[in-house]
């Protein structure tokens, strides 16, 4: 679209048909609905030269003309009313939606793909302003933009927006200042990758005790009110208020994600851990409230404790267990966490990601030849980008690290029933405010 | 009498569409030269050599440039885009997903 529209230059772009919809209403959205496109079977990926020259000879499977005639004439058609579509501009959106009843409503809801396909709780007028009632702000003030992947347009919403979905989603009025928080990092937790990522989020602070969040036994699973309800709105206003998430338009997630049904939001353990907490290794001071948010959540690993003998290989196992364009934290019960002070000498969270980072290690080899190290490393360390450069000048047998060390992030939480520990693939985002949407 | 409620449309606000004209076409590509421009993802460079491979043999009075984006398809591209306008005539982009 940039070089058509910026450049002037006649483009075809191409795509897997898994994309019809959603790329026809992408180039709509940027306003070029005529935008000439062609499409092969999905997928590209390991398929042979040859098995790719078939594609090339072959048939669009959109339109059932062959390939290179789609192409072709996508560059030498001349340009009629079919390439200038009529397209709705004027796309606001209408504060209340039609009265109607209970039983429609909620079926309307649904329809609309407006929710988590679990029930939710209406959002009436009474019940929004109690929730805005948690809140200095004022109803109509910008709280941020949002869109599910980087080439879709953002869409703004405003606290009022905000509160409509927190009551969607069971929460109670005391959570808003923390939802707020959460829409005001513009990180949607309905990401449209077709790698089916979800989001993780923290919640440090006084905050954590004054809304009853789970820090301890249970926290990452549906015992909470807080913690599911926090975690449950902050999936849907990301769909509902980046423009929706909806297979093969907005969302495009191949297998889909379990852990988008709350974001995998908790409290850390700050009591109980041996170290500073998450938000201030960030910025925040001890006394504040914030929450810390994290994409990508895909993979897990675990194991119970750390052995005397072979803790040290047990982690590089798990480390290598991991796609390396996924960077891990260190989900540790307090019970790990003080294992590792006391078995590995990590005085301080960061001693550890040193570690971490020194023995999350690969053959080089290995590392590039890795399809998302491919699609989103290699290009960027091939035109001189560091680390990834340097890593590119290493023979194909030395170990090179899989990870960034600032890439690399330990959080404590669970109740000491056991030491058992995880390692979540996911990329940390950042880290903002509680306080300052009270 | 049944009962209705008044509830609050849950939707965000979407910016306002600016429609941008596409390019006018070529007549015909003979004696033009087309960029081939590979989006880095999936092997998709395997897939448009392909391409260029099909109009050498099919269109030979066609020139072709395989044209590697400078970084991942997430970033703009400045440079390869103003190379394509300054000595190009036509783009296939590829492959998009």
């Amino acid at each position: 679209m940039t070089i058509e529209a910026r450049y002037g230059v006649p483009t075809v772009a191409v795509h897997t048909d898994k994309f019809d919809r959603v790329v026809r209403a992408v180039a709509a959205q940027n306003g070029m609905p005529g935008l000439r496109q062609a499409f092969v079977p999905q997928p590209v990926m390991g398929k042979t030269a040859a098995e790719l020259r078939a594609y090339v000879d072959g048939s669009d499977p959109v339109t059932k003309r062959p390939v290179m005639q789609e192409v072709v004439e996508g560059l030498t058609r001349p340009l009629d009313d079919a390439d200038d579509p009529a397209i709705e501009f004027d796309r606001s959106t209408p504060r209340l939606v039609a009265p109607d009843t209970e039983e429609r409503l909620h079926r309307l809801f649904l329809d609309n793909d407006w929710t988590d396909k679990l029930p939710i709780v209406l959002p009436t007028e009474e019940r929004v302003a109690a929730m805005l009632a948690r809140t200095t702000r004022k109803p109509d003030e910008t709280v941020g933009r949002m869109r599910p992947t980087h080439f879709r347009e953002a869409w703004e919403y405003t606290v009022e927006k905000v509160a409509v979905n927190a009551v969607m989603a069971g929460a109670e009025p005391a959570y808003f200042p923390v939802i707020l928080a959460l829409a005001s990092t513009g990180v949607s937790a309905r990401g449209s990758s077709s790698s089916s990522l979800a989001t993780m989020a923290v919640v440090n602070g006084p905050v954590c005790h004054e809304i009853g969040m789970n820090v301890g036994t249970g926290a990452l699973g549906p015992h909470n009110h807080a913690n599911a309800t926090i975690g449950r709105a902050y999936g849907l206003l990301s769909q509902n208020l980046q423009g929706g998430s909806t297979p093969g338009i907005t969302y495009m997630g191949s297998m889909g994600n379990n852990y988008a049904y709350n974001s995998v939001t908790f409290g850390e353990n700050e009591e109980r851990s041996p170290w500073e907490p998450f938000h201030v290794q960030h910025g925040c001071r001890p006394g504040d409230s914030a929450v810390s948010v994290f994409t990508g959540c895909r993979s897990t690993a675990f194991t119970l404790g750390l052995r005397e003998k072979h803790w040290r290989d047990h982690v590089r196992n798990m480390l290598r267990g991991l796609d390396p364009h996924t960077p891990p934290t260190l989900l540790l019960d307090p019970i790990t966490a003080r294992q590792f002070v006391e078995r590995g000498g990590f005085l301080r969270k960061d001693a550890l990601i040193d570690w971490l980072h020194e023995n999350g290690t690969m053959r080089a080899d290995e590392y590039w030849d890795y399809q998302l190290v491919q699609n989103y490393i290699y290009p960027r360390a091939t035109f001189g980008e560091e680390p990834w450069a340097s890593k590119l000048r290493a023979a194909p047998d030395e170990l090179i690290p899989m990870f960034r060390r600032e890439d690399i992030h330990v959080v404590v939480v669970g109740g000491e029933t056991n030491g058992y520990w995880r390692i979540m693939g996911c990329a940390y985002q950042k880290t903002l405010s509680v306080d300052a949407w009270r | 009498m049944t009962n209705t409620l008044s509830v609050l449309n849950p939707v965000g606000f979407a910016p306002r569409i600016t429609r941008k004209a596409l390019a006018p076409r070529l007549d015909t590509l003979d004696g033009k030269t087309v960029y081939l421009v590979d989006c880095r993802f999936d092997d998709s460079d395997v897939f448009l050599k392909q391409m260029q491979a099909w109009l050498a043999q099919h269109m030979p009075a066609v020139r072709t440039v395989f044209k590697p984006i400078s970084s991942v398809y997430l970033n703009d591209d400045p440079a390869t885009w103003e190379e394509i306008r300054a000595r190009g005539h036509a783009a296939i982009v590829g492959v998009g997903h």
